[in-house]
């Protein structure tokens, strides 16, 4: 099915509108939930009209002070992770691709820890996730190219990079004082309490800016899936989108991470199980954000009514979502 | 039977190899355990207070229960004993992972079977409370076992086969999930956490000589398994079909290998925390020296291993003075660059 408008032609897949359709309305529903639930209940309909505005006073300082900023942070950081993973499993060809495993994410949490120990504030230390991040991303492409970046070089060399860095993450940790080694610990699980409008503005700012590129580089890259000789006969200039693609990816990653800390599997899991419910050959980008910003509002929501009044860290539950993951991966390839 | 007759079989039977190599091996091998204890001389005497040779040759044969004489018999010695066994252990874990799944990137750390090891090991001495390595050591061969079958299937599953490439992604996801399950299990129990750092860093310090004689049998009897295994997986080399047709039992050989696997990374973790990288390089190296027979690679495996390890524990406690970095990390910082050398050559060897 296609749209046309003189010159221009759109490719409609009727399955993907609809469950793009439907991941938004999820999304709404788990966010209202969200907001309506924890210490102090507000009615749905309060929620709503808080939110639009005309609430009670009470509603409005919970609703738009406390509860709003964490679940808008929550949505937007996990349409980031969602993004950021459809890129790399893109780029890799493989379903287990994500900035997770290729040292981004363990980047950025030197950074991060970088920052606690030196005593930063919140917004010091997310930029110093941010510098680490982007940092390594730097470091792991320009070690994996060698005339052009092949996407398994990228794989390998950022799983080194990931080792590396990770022992020096654990050598922090053990070298800080206990109570730096436990604020650090609590960040690198990844969490958005106490997350306010300052957390989310940047990845909303961020999300404007790169949506656009990846729908730009979106198609092409979908011809690069199919190998960068059928690409390049088919007129693309592979290298410079691939460089592209890696940028867009690692800024998504690096701006998510910096606001919630490094939540993982979020950018693991969601691109694949959008592709099953599209049912799209191919990674998708728009459903693996709709489907990263429901999986961590989800995971936010439980991780803070499953042992109420305990909060969970949101990176415990995600992390369970990457085990039951994989353990799909597994089942499906059985058959 | 003339004497001329029995010397032509003995010469059909010989394989081919240019004559003199066996020995030259065997002579090597000598030469890599020579190494092996001065390295091990070396890691007893060097530390945060140095101590001169002659000191370590009194302590250990006429002690006099002086400060010195006490820090050797007590900490180095138990210490330099741990990293041996680790590192032979691992050292061989990696080669026979590389052989049996034939992918130049097996090593016990990167697939996952350490961390699943560290999950075991969490569990047992955060929630059940267990303090005896000889009963800890069993929940980091279940966590072992479970990497091991979770990632093979993993990696092995999908249209490509198990590529190298996969394979590695599948242990990271796996070492991973394994990871984040152990860290929540010690957020709850700062007290735990605290105690357990170190040893999730990879740490030869702090472990007494009864941690090391509870652990050691399972580590021997991983070894000797090992070992005895070099023949059949030399078949195996072949593929498959060729292994079965020279009288190989493929399953049997497999198992044993997982068995053996999981033996000695279980207890090694158990013992120094999970390591990355020792069972990567050095089966690597080995074969560039000995060729592609098992029945050298595996024992050089296991002698240059530990060098690489008590080297690397000892500079970690040199560099930084009086403190010291745990050998998790020097593994890491050493033996990522060799990992990134290795990924970024045009193909990588298929074995």
């Amino acid at each position: 099915m296609s749209l046309r408008f003189g010159p221009w032609s759109v490719r409609l897949a009727p399955r993907a509108l609809v469950v793009g359709l439907v991941l938004v309305l999820v999304a709404f529903a788990v966010a209202v939930a969200a907001i309506a639930t924890g210490e102090f209940t507000v009615p749905i309909p309060d929620v709503l009209t808080a939110l639009f505005g005309h609430g009670t006073p009470v509603a409005e300082l919970i609703v738009g002070k406390l509860r709003a900023p964490r679940v808008v942070t929550g949505l937007l950081v996990g349409a980031a992770f969602g993004l950021s993973g459809a890129i790399f499993q893109s780029l890799t060809r493989n379903p287990l691709g994500s900035p997770d495993f290729i040292g981004f994410t363990a980047g950025a949490s030197t950074g991060g820890i970088l920052g606690v120990i030196a005593g930063g504030t919140a917004l010091q230390i997310a930029g110093g996730a941010l510098a680490g991040c982007v940092g390594t991303a730097v470091l792991v492409y320009a070690l994996a190219h060698r005339g052009g970046v092949q996407g398994y070089r990228l794989v390998l060399v950022g799983i080194g990079a990931n080792a590396l860095l990770l022992s020096v993450n654990s050598y922090l940790l053990t070298r800080a004082n206990i109570n730096d080694a436990a604020t650090a610990g609590a960040w690198l699980t990844g969490s958005l309490s106490g997350r306010g409008w300052d957390h989310a503005i940047p990845v909303a700012v961020a999300l404007a800016v790169l949506l656009p590129v990846c729908a730009f580089v979106s198609r092409p890259m979908r011809m690069i899936e199919m190998g960068d000789d059928a690409a390049k006969a088919m007129g693309i200039r592979v290298e410079a989108v691939r460089a592209t693609a890696i940028a867009v990816g690692v800024l998504l990653c690096a701006v998510a991470t910096a606001a919630a800390g490094p939540v993982i599997f979020v950018a693991l899991s969601a691109p694949q199980l959008a592709r099953r419910l599209t049912r799209s050959p191919g990674v998708t980008m728009a459903a693996s954000a709709l489907m990263g910003a429901v999986l961590l509002t989800g995971a936010d929501l439980a991780a803070q009514r499953v042992l109420a009044p305990t909060q969970l860290p949101v990176g415990v539950l995600t992390a369970a979502i990457g085990g039951a993951y994989l353990a799909l991966l597994l089942r499906k390839d059985r058959h | 039977m003339p004497v001329g007759e029995q010397v032509t079989t003995l010469v059909a039977d010989e394989p081919v190899v240019p004559r003199g190599r066996p020995a030259a091996l065997a002579g090597g091998l000598v030469v890599a355990f020579g190494v092996l204890v001065l390295v091990a001389m070396a890691s007893v005497a060097l530390g945060a207070r140095s101590v001169p040779l002659s000191t370590v040759l009194d302590a250990l044969t006429a002690p006099n229960g002086s400060s010195d004489h006490t820090v050797i018999r007590e900490l180095r010695v138990p210490r330099t004993l741990l990293g041996i066994g680790v590192g032979a252990a691992l050292g061989l874990a990696g080669a026979l992972m590389q052989s049996l799944t034939r992918n130049p990137l097996a090593d016990p750390g990167l697939l996952g079977i350490n961390e699943g090891a560290a999950l075991g090991v969490t569990l047992a001495l955060g929630l059940f409370g267990l303090s005896d390595p000889a009963a800890y050591v069993w929940f980091a061969f279940g966590g072992a076992a479970l990497a091991s079958v979770v990632v093979y299937a993993l990696g092995s599953s999908g249209r490509s086969g198990a590529g190298p490439v996969r394979l590695a992604l599948a242990g990271i996801a796996v070492g991973m999930v394994f990871t984040a399950v152990a860290s929540a299990i010690l957020r709850m129990d700062s007290q735990t956490f605290d105690r357990m750092r170190f040893w999730l860093t990879g740490s030869l310090a702090g472990q007494t000589s009864d941690v090391l004689l509870r652990l050691a049998p399972f580590m021997v009897i991983g070894l000797v398994v090992g070992l005895l295994l070099a023949r059949p997986l030399n078949m195996l080399a072949l593929g498959d079909d060729a292994g079965k047709a020279l009288g190989v039992a493929v399953t049997r050989t497999r198992v044993l290998t997982a068995v053996s696997v999981t033996l000695l990374c279980g207890s090694a973790t158990a013992a120094a925390g999970p390591l990355w990288f020792v069972g990567l390089a050095v089966p690597h190296a080995v074969r560039a020296v000995v060729g592609q027979d098992q029945r050298w690679v595996l024992p050089y495996t296991m002698l240059a291993a530990p060098v690489l390890l008590l080297a690397a524990d000892v500079a970690g406690r040199l560099i930084a003075r009086p403190g010291e970095v745990q050998v998790g990390i020097m593994c890491a910082v050493l033996g990522a660059p060799i990992f990134i050398l290795m990924a970024r050559r045009r193909r990588l060897a298929a074995l």
